[in-house]
């Protein structure tokens, strides 16, 4: 077996690489597949929260990589999803402690153990990027419609280009009615800015901070309007062609209502 | 009707997001033009050899830079003419600087705005035209060097068509 390995990067900080990573490996998982999810954020380790599993952390990647244990030991099995474990960032390490070669070696490693290997990378475009990077064969670049995140989305692009990882974008926390009165940029103009293919667009919901807080995958509730949104998400990372739906059609009830008015 | 006129008057402001969109065009741009130093001297010798088949130009005080302004990013080239070649057709519109291909780099060159491009010709009649006869034409993006070399084989192709062209026809194929 020998699984994808995808980096989630975005150059800008808190735009939603952990949040990402979290739900669109859990969203994977939840479709049957063998799912690693790896926190490269050295330092700052995260994901362990957002997924839940804090509390069952052992041993790390950093020991990992010093050979102080196995990467099986140090793996954490998801309680909900069976084919979900993750490998946790060291939170009381320096943030270079792992080399490129050594990344490399644990990610090609973790890759014959599983169909996906998610690797949630640091911000910025320094070490902790690189190493993040080196054992990747494809990446998900995350921004939000914001000159900001946007401008650094483009330098973390240029990156992965010049290292020859082919990349898409998930366009995070979209308000699709400031969208329409001009006051957003749209996922057209964001992917058209990048000059990068769209892997999904994510609404900024007030249901992320909820279930973060419980440590929940949103996925769990399959009704869930953004547990929708992620499971597109898996399936075009499975590869099928599932049309992107622009938030600002109207929903079902007023589309009836035009229908009605012009008819 | 007062507010109609107001509008009237006063337009509204191009919403933030066409604000937004314009000011990071401009942003990148500038941000990926950080070219290297071979892409440069690759860009300044293409540059100096499609001008001295014009003009006789002194290359070794001639300049290339970029320069940020209000609206845009230019590149600003100031290339001191030394004399005027005799000519008595202008060259083939094809004909690039083929043999000139200079050092190939997997680097960037520049993509400009063609159409807008203002050269000061009454400045460029000046012999000292280092100081006045600069160049300013306004750089739109970035051109990978696999298109460099795309570009280049086609107006090569073009060029030889145009040759073949004017073959047939019985007349002097242009240089
Ligand atoms: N689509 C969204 N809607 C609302 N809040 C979001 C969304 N995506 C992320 N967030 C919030 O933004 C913050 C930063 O997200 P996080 O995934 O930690 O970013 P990063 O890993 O890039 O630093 C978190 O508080 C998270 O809950
Ligand atoms: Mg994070």
């Amino acid at each position: 077996m020998s699984g994808r390995r995808i980096v989630v990067t975005s150059g800008k900080g808190g735009v939603g690489k952990t949040t990402t990573t979290v739900n669109v490996g859990a969203a994977l998982a939840k479709r049957g597949h063998k799912v690693i999810l790896v926190d490269t954020d050295i330092g700052l380790r995260n994901l362990d929260l957002v997924l839940g599993v804090e509390k069952r952390i052992v041993f790390d990647l950093v020991e990992v990589v010093e050979g102080r244990c196995q990467v099986r030991q140090a793996l954490i099995k998801d309680k909900r999803f069976e084919s979900l474990s993750m490998l946790p960032a060291a939170q009381t390490r320096e943030k270079e402690a792992v080399s490129e070669a050594q990344m490399t070696t644990v990610i090609d490693e973790l890759a014959e153990m599983a169909d996906f290997v998610f690797i949630d990378c640091p911000a910025g475009i320094e070490h902790g990027f690189r190493s993040a990077i080196a054992g990747a064969k494809e990446a998900i670049v995350v921004t939000t419609p914001e000159v900001s995140a946007i401008r650094d989305a483009d330098r973390v692009v240029g990156k992965l280009t010049a290292a020859k990882i082919p990349l898409r974008l998930i366009v995070n926390r979209v308000r699709p009615e400031m969208v329409k009165s001009g006051d957003m940029m749209s996922v057209d103009d964001v992917c058209e800015i990048l000059a990068s293919e769209l892997l999904g667009a994510v609404p900024d919901d007030e249901e992320i901070i909820d279930t973060t807080n419980r440590g929940e995958p949103i996925v769990l509730d399959e009704l869930n309007k953004l547990a929708i949104v992620y499971d597109k998400i898996a399936r075009r990372l499975e590869g099928e062609l599932v049309p992107f739906t622009t938030f600002d059609t109207p929903n079902f009830l007023s589309r009836m209502l035009t229908i009605f008015k012009a008819g | 009707m007062l507010d109609f006129l107001k509008t009237l008057f006063n337009p509204p402001p191009p919403p933030s997001s066409t604000t937004a969109k314009e000011r990071l065009r401009l942003v990148l741009l500038s941000d990926h033009l950080s070219l290297s130093p071979e892409t440069l001297a690759a860009l300044k010798a293409d540059l100096l050899a499609v001008i001295s088949r014009y003009v006789e130009i002194d290359s070794s005080h001639a300049d290339v830079t970029f320069e940020h302004r209000e609206n845009d990013v230019a590149v600003l080239a100031s290339i001191p003419i030394t004399g005027v070649r005799e000519r008595t057709q202008p060259p083939a519109q094809a004909t690039l600087p083929l043999e000139m291909s200079a050092i190939d780099t997997e680097t960037h060159a520049v993509q400009i705005d063609a159409g807008s491009e203002s050269v000061d010709t009454q400045a460029m009649n000046d012999t000292n035209a280092s100081e006045n006869g600069a160049t300013s034409t306004p750089v739109t993006g970035v051109v990978s060097a696999a298109t460099r070399r795309r570009r280049r084989k086609k107006a090569q192709n073009l060029a030889n068509r145009s040759n073949a062209n004017a073959q047939q026809l019985g007349k002097p194929a242009q240089a």
